[in-house]
């Protein structure tokens, strides 16, 4: 018998999760409405971008995550180049009081891929600045594998496009991540739906982290409480380890009595 | 003399401390960072920062993303 599963903790940078699931905040209808989400979700870590203060804004994204006790992960969302996701990150540490950061570099507004080159300049500045750095990569194993030479604490590989609900395009790559990674790969983006993120857990990831596929689906928080038991059965099934694929049948009952 | 908070011109007195300057945006000084013409200045140094015509200001905090 394995272990029970309150006892498999997500282990990042030296800490422990109680949740395999990362939530992001963009995306929601309201403030009421994402904490409610975020609470149904599970999640212990959440992202937040920063941005210029809004004197007029009411009520804030850090007041959701502290009444529920949820850690602030800042974002280095908008930023195209490693010296602008530098200074995020360090605005970030300054405003939050965290020295961890999801490091996003991205090439282009259409996209949003990871700029690979300001990407992995941008780890190594950081990570030499004393970050833990989490950084967003393209579902490319070979990249994943520097941005961990670096010293990044976990690899974050898309699964496909921000936002974009097409789940996980090439989910060998992802199982080569897996593979040659000594860090946590977290499925970070693409996510449309529970069986991707089920997917994700089973091809081994450490973790998921989504924010549209719960905040702009139709009922959110019903979407988060989806997402939450979709991480938790998708590790199990990692854990148990499936069946082998076959070409034929294999009968389940024994052979009838003759 | 004139600076520019979050991209918007303010008049203010001359050698004006960078703790009023963010309180004239801001009325928390707790969630929120700022830089000085793109180099970030940590909280500890607001008081101490006299700021000078033209300087640019940048206040920011969490926002709902990712």
């Amino acid at each position: 018998m394995t272990e029970p599963l309150t006892d498999d903790p997500l282990l990042l940078a030296g800490e422990k999760f109680g949740s395999r699931l990362i939530m992001g905040t963009g995306g929601a209808p309201s403030l009421d409405v994402l904490g409610r989400a975020l609470a149904a979700s599970g999640t212990e870590l959440t992202t937040v971008a920063m941005r210029r203060v809004d004197p007029a804004a009411r009520g804030s994204v850090l007041d959701v995550l502290a009444t529920h006790g949820i850690r602030v992960l800042p974002n280095t969302a908008g930023c195209f180049t490693a010296a602008e996701a530098v200074r995020t990150a360090r605005l970030a540490a300054e405003a939050l009081g965290t020295n961890w950061v999801k490091l996003e570099v991205i090439a282009d507004e259409v996209t949003l891929l990871p700029d690979p080159v300001e990407l992995l300049d941008a780890a190594e500045q950081l990570v030499a600045l004393g970050f833990t750095v989490l950084p967003y990569t393209n579902d490319d194993p070979v990249l994943a594998k520097r941005l961990e030479q670096t010293g990044c604490a976990a690899v974050m590989p898309l699964g496909a496009p921000i936002g974009s609900g097409l789940g996980i395009r090439n989910p060998h790559n992802i199982e080569l991540m897996v593979a040659a990674s000594s860090v946590p790969v977290i499925l970070d983006a693409g996510i449309g739906t529970a069986s991707d993120a089920a997917l994700a857990m089973e091809l081994g990831c450490s973790a998921v982290l989504l924010a549209t596929a719960v905040t702009r689906a139709r009922d959110p928080e019903l979407m988060a409480a989806s997402m939450r038991s979709a991480v938790i059965a998708g590790r199990l099934a990692y854990r148990a380890g499936r069946i082998p694929r076959r070409r034929f049948a294999a009968a389940s009952s024994p052979p009838v009595d003759s | 003399m004139e600076i520019v908070i979050n991209g918007t011109a303010h008049q203010v007195p001359d050698e004006t401390s960078l703790d009023r300057a963010v309180a004239l945006i801001s009325e928390s000084a707790t969630g929120i960072a700022v830089a000085v013409n793109g180099d970030v200045v940590s909280r500890v140094s607001w008081p101490e920062v006299r700021l000078a015509d033209g300087d640019q200001i940048e206040v920011l905090t969490a926002v709902q993303g990712g």
